[in-house]
């Protein structure tokens, strides 16, 4: 093993040389593996992992060998594809879906010495660690810009699962909503999949036959933006740029930039600097981005800016109390902000939310 | 609710339901063959993928929307070839369809992700489709809905009233005696399936280029394991499938209107209604010897070969 992490040193040094423009022979590259909840192009989730996988090949060139596997269901097929990542001799492997928690952690139990990621969970062991991005915080801009575009006071949210991640998400928006246009109401339909074209679809018009004039979505296809743009209202993207589906409805869209993160994990597996960690990082680390806000009247789009500015900053931080549950108790003080394990855990709403979690 | 809420419901009802009547028309008249492919999956995404690149490519709709039945075609005549002409498992050769189209649509479509195009838009059909209620539903629906009804009139007349659908019958129901008297079994079992790819291909493309414009990899999400279902539950008439292809596009369409409004029932349960529905004629079919019998092509899935 010594000797692979020298090898592994050795070809840093080597790349670096090859990034100066020499032309010399790599020694054996860092396996690195991917597992996607879906295909890679979905133009959503799944797609923006990949840009992620691909960031980190062209940053380390062939010092790095990546494979991933897309379309990977939640469960116990995603245990077996973990292992044979793993058999394969991938010495760092990223598992990008919540439902890969369980699975990733058990596999890192038996083979030591590789490195575990797992996105979205919150459980980590000796080589494992996970990471997520910080949506909420795109997801608190968006909140503000549907508060300020609907007419109707009517917001439409199509939901997943009911993971911690997509009812904090929810929460962030009803808080924004909450600040900025208490009259507005927030229908929230759940689809049951992450990603289903025809039923992301069926499911934004449903809302607009119902009235809602904004659309914001935490499924990974560009069909409900489509379905905005085809009836004249508006559209929030999600995980990637989604602007192309809906010249006219796109509002902004709320990107997931994995690269910095990805080529940092890498390159400390290659250094042997590597260290479980909870990483939650957001728009101060470039993880979230709002590439732009579009359609929308200039003092919106520069009241937003300064949003994005202000959560970058750390001057604003959404879960900011006084912060109520559905029944009207407090659960955060004024002034004091939600401890990061009671964001990461997420299962209650807050005040405004209409309905209840689905069990 | 109210009636513009209710129109548009029926509306999304049929939208949604089309591309289960299309497909599943097209297994019908397979399985009254004797033949179960079991690709349609696989052949629905031939097809959408075809007819996305072929549409960007010339802005040409029609010739996208023929460039998916074509493909669909192509994609069952190679399931034909080795069920039919090898004689192979057909179980496993249209499993072996599927998980190839999912493939194959993945690795042609990589370089379409994410581009959009302007589908198929509805025509209104003036007054007729201002009545309340079912107006919008049959006459304000795009040519591919249009389509869909005529085809379920051809299917449905075709097995009624027709000689040819005697003979699909016939040969699905006992190939060895539709041999004896002369009927050309193998040439009507090709025809079927040809005729079941030619609609899941079309199915594919209405995804594609009129439902969601758009393509994205295994965009049908599953469309092709209901409609399967669907003949199944439809025990084999046309006039059932296109009321079981209505009945789970209006259960999946309440299913997000109830959420809409507030209504306190569980998504999760909404969702299951199709399902359990399916496995419930099932049962129905399979306790009953005589119904069984009446109902389910004799020969189906088996091989024949013709000098037996």
């Amino acid at each position: 093993m010594k000797l692979s992490v020298k090898k592994l040193l050795a070809g840093a040094a080597l790349g670096l040389g090859l990034a100066a423009g020499a032309n010399v022979q790599a020694a054996d590259p860092l396996k690195v593996g991917f597992v996607y909840v879906g295909p890679v192009g979905d133009h959503g989730w799944s797609y923006q992992h990949d840009q992620g996988r691909l960031a980190v090949e062209k940053h380390f060139g062939d010092k790095v060998e990546t494979t991933f596997v897309e379309s990977v269901p939640e469960g116990a097929d995603a245990e077996r594809v973990i292992r044979n990542l793993a058999k394969a001799g991938n010495k760092l492997i990223f598992t990008t879906s919540f439902g890969y928690m369980n699975p990733t952690l058990k596999v890192a139990k038996t083979f030591k010495n590789v490195k575990f990621e797992h996105a979205t969970g919150y459980k980590k062991s000796k080589n494992m660690g996970n990471y997520l991005s910080k949506t909420f915080e795109g997801r608190y801009v968006a909140g503000f810009v549907a508060a300020k575009m609907t007419k109707s006071n009517k917001i439409g949210y199509i939901a997943s699962f009911p993971i911690p991640e997509v009812i904090r998400d929810i929460n962030t928006v009803q808080l924004a909503l909450n600040k900025y246009n208490p009259e507005a109401e927030l229908k929230i339909i759940w689809v049951n999949s992450w990603f289903d074209p025809g039923k992301e679809a069926d499911a934004a018009n449903a809302m607009m036959d119902q009235g809602v004039d904004v659309i914001l979505q935490h499924t990974d296809s560009p069909a409900a933006m489509q379905a905005a743009e085809r009836r004249g209202k508006f559209a929030v993207g999600q995980a990637s740029d989604m602007s192309s589906f809906g010249p006219n409805a796109h509002l902004m869209s709320v990107v997931d930039d994995w690269a910095e993160l990805y080529i940092r994990k890498t390159q400390e597996v290659m250094d042997g600097t590597w260290k479980p960690e909870d990483y939650f990082g957001g728009m101060a680390e470039k993880d979230i981005i709002v590439p732009a806000f579009t359609n929308m009247p200039e003092a919106v789009a520069k009241e937003a800016q300064q949003i994005v500015d202000d959560i970058t900053s750390g001057k604003l931080f959404p879960f900011t109390g006084p912060i109520k549950n559905q029944a009207g108790e407090l659960k955060v003080k004024a002034g004091e902000k939600l401890p990061m394990g009671d964001l990461l855990g997420m299962n209650w709403y807050v005040e405004g939310v209409k309905g209840s979690i689905p069990k | 609710m109210d009636i513009d809420l209710i129109t548009n419901v029926f509306y999304a009802m049929v939208r949604t339901g089309t591309p289960l009547l299309i497909v599943a028309l097209g297994e019908l008249v397979c399985e009254k063959s004797g033949v179960l492919n079991l690709g349609q999956e696989g052949m629905m995404l031939m097809g959408a993928v075809i007819g996305f690149i072929v549409t960007l490519t010339t802005g040409s709709l029609a010739l996208g929307f023929i460039m998916s039945i074509v493909a669909g075609i192509v994609m069952s005549m190679m399931f034909a070839g080795i069920a039919l002409g090898l004689n192979a498992n057909q179980v496993a050769t249209g499993l072996a369809l599927t998980i190839f189209g999912t493939g194959l649509s993945a690795f042609i479509g990589a370089a379409y992700v994410g581009v959009p195009i302007t589908g198929l838009e509805p025509i209104n059909i003036p007054v007729l489709s201002e009545i309340p209620i079912i107006g919008k539903m049959l006459f304000g629906q795009d040519l591919i809905v249009y389509l869909s009804f005529v085809l379920f009139g051809l299917v449905y007349w075709f097995f009624k009233s027709s000689r040819l659908g005697l003979v699909v019958k016939a040969v699905g129901e006992n190939p060895h005696a539709a041999n004896v008297i002369g009927l050309p079994v193998m040439r009507t079992r090709y025809l079927a399936v040809a005729f079941g790819g030619a609609m899941a291909g079309l199915a594919g493309g209405y995804l594609s280029l009129a439902y969601t414009p758009l393509w994205a990899e295994n965009m049908s999400a599953g469309r092709g394991w209901i409609a399967l279902a669907l003949v199944v539950f439809a025990t084999w008439r046309a006039e059932r499938v296109i009321l079981g292809a209505y009945l789970f596009g209006l259960a999946s369409i309440l299913n997000l209107v109830a959420q809409g409004l507030g209504y306190p029932v569980s998504p999760n349960l909404l969702a299951m209604m199709p399902y359990a529905a399916t496995v419930l004629v099932l049962v129905m079919i399979s306790s009953n010897v005589m119904k069984s019998k009446m109902y389910t092509p004799m020969w189906l899935g088996k091989p024949f070969h013709p000098h037996s």
